[in-house]
């Protein structure tokens, strides 16, 4: 955990200029733009379902699979949509794919489905793909493309698991299924609850906030002062 | 006994099982919008509006689609029909209130992706709810939307005069007094019977 948010922030600080292209792509999705930590993009899903690490999981590969194939295909056809219907034509590209996913999901394990709920359709309105799509995959090349859709897809599937790792094993005491502590564990309830979403992506980025704020502190003098009020 | 039950339609989606506080539903307005209370009220209001329609519309859709037998083009064509609701509201405003057009900014256009409105559309669907209840189910949800919003925006506008340390400014803060709104809406929870 000390070593991880270290290489990410030198990520953040470094502004690769664009010569290995496509790596580029993919890496600005972890952490520089990281759609949930650094846009804050994509909230319904990202609080509502991660109450448990295997819901999150599940929903961050789903979206994760509807991001690549959307941009894969908004950005083929970008010189074919016309540009006054481009939105409408994003979404109904969205949808199609959301809907595979659905009935995948449903074929796959049945529970999951069922936890998960309402919430798969609603991956359509995830501001994520729709903002790749328009802000990426409509001015960029096929492989560009993709790339950006696995960074940003794999950025949101493990944001969505930090969240998840921490009200699973705070709220009901374990991983994936497998209890972790002894009985005499209490839960902490208020974790599962819809409030404990709100807290645990709080805390994540007020961690995150302070190691960037201690990054700035650590360069230039004058900063440091606006920082220490 | 029909009129008790819509009451409770009503409170459970305004209140008990609120669409932001509780279910999630409609975050990015929600964190983006609530920064002042008179845009969050109008916000609010365009939601309402926006609900209301695509509601009635997905009703129909619905059991159009049942009986055409072709469940699997449900989303594609709810998300069709939001998005022509919510250009005809852009349309609206634009004509009759310039400034408030300019105010909501991009978070008219993005209406159509706020989960809350499709998140309506699929849960009326869901509970299997008659016309009737589907109306009074889209107005209590969009009724509850405002009020988390509205709420929200006149913490924020105290909080902008609080001192607040560096590290917590901007989205976390606002998500904290999410959390602690959303604690307080369990309150309500048995509300109803």
């Amino acid at each position: 955990m000390e070593s991880k948010p270290k290489g990410k922030l030198a990520g953040f600080f470094h502004f690769p200029q664009g010569d290995g292209l496509s790596t580029d792509e993919f890496i600005k999705g972890l952490w520089r733009e990281n759609p949930v930590l650094v846009q804050v993009l994509g909230m319904c899903p990202t609080l509502a379902v991660t109450n448990s690490a295997i819901n999150a999981m599940a929903m961050g590969l789903a979206t994760l699979f509807v991001l690549v194939m959307s941009n894969i295909l908004v950005s083929s056809l970008r010189n074919v949509i016309p540009k006054q219907v481009r939105i409408a034509t994003y979404i109904l590209i969205i949808a199609t794919f959301v809907t595979v996913a659905d009935y995948v999901i449903q074929a796959i394990s049945l529970d999951v489905h069922k936890a998960l709920g309402a919430f798969i359709p609603l991956i359509v309105v995830n501001c994520i793909i729709l903002g790749r799509a328009e802000a990426f995959a409509s001015k960029n090349g096929v492989w560009a493309s993709f790339m950006d859709g696995l960074g940003m897809g794999v950025g949101f599937t493990y944001a969505l698991l930090l969240l998840g790792f921490i009200r699973e094993i705070l709220g009901s005491g374990s991983l994936f299924g497998i209890s972790l502590f002894a009985d005499s564990f209490q839960d902490w309830v208020i974790m599962i609850l819809p409030s404990g979403g709100f807290f645990a992506l709080a805390g994540w980025l007020l961690l995150f906030n302070g190691l960037k704020l201690r990054k700035k502190q650590a360069q230039p003098e004058q900063t440091r002062e606006e920082v220490l009020i | 006994m029909k009129t008790e039950s819509l009451w409770f339609i009503f409170l459970n989606a305004s209140l008990i099982n609120n669409f932001v506080l509780a279910y999630f539903l409609g975050i990015c307005p929600f964190l983006g919008v609530s920064g002042k209370l008179s845009t969050a009220f109008r916000m609010g209001m365009a939601v309402i509006f926006v609900m209301l329609i695509s509601s009635m519309a997905a009703y129909g859709i619905h059991a159009f689609l049942i009986w055409v037998d072709a469940p699997f083009l449900q989303l594609i064509s709810y998300i069709v029909v939001i998005a022509s609701t919510v250009q005809l509201v852009e349309m609206f405003i634009k004509r009759f209130s310039p400034s408030l057009f300019k105010a909501l900014g991009i978070f008219l256009p993005l209406i159509t992706t706020n989960c809350a409105i499709l998140g309506l559309a699929l849960f009326q669907t869901n509970k299997g709810y008659n016309f009737i209840e589907s109306f009074v189910f889209a107005l209590g949800a969009g009724i509850g939307f405002t009020l988390a919003l509205v709420l929200m925006a006149g913490l924020r506008e105290k909080l902008d005069f609080a001192e607040i340390p560096l590290i917590a400014k901007g989205v976390a803060l606002t998500l904290l007094v999410g959390g602690i709104l959303s604690l307080t809406f369990m309150g309500f929870a048995g509300l109803g019977g």
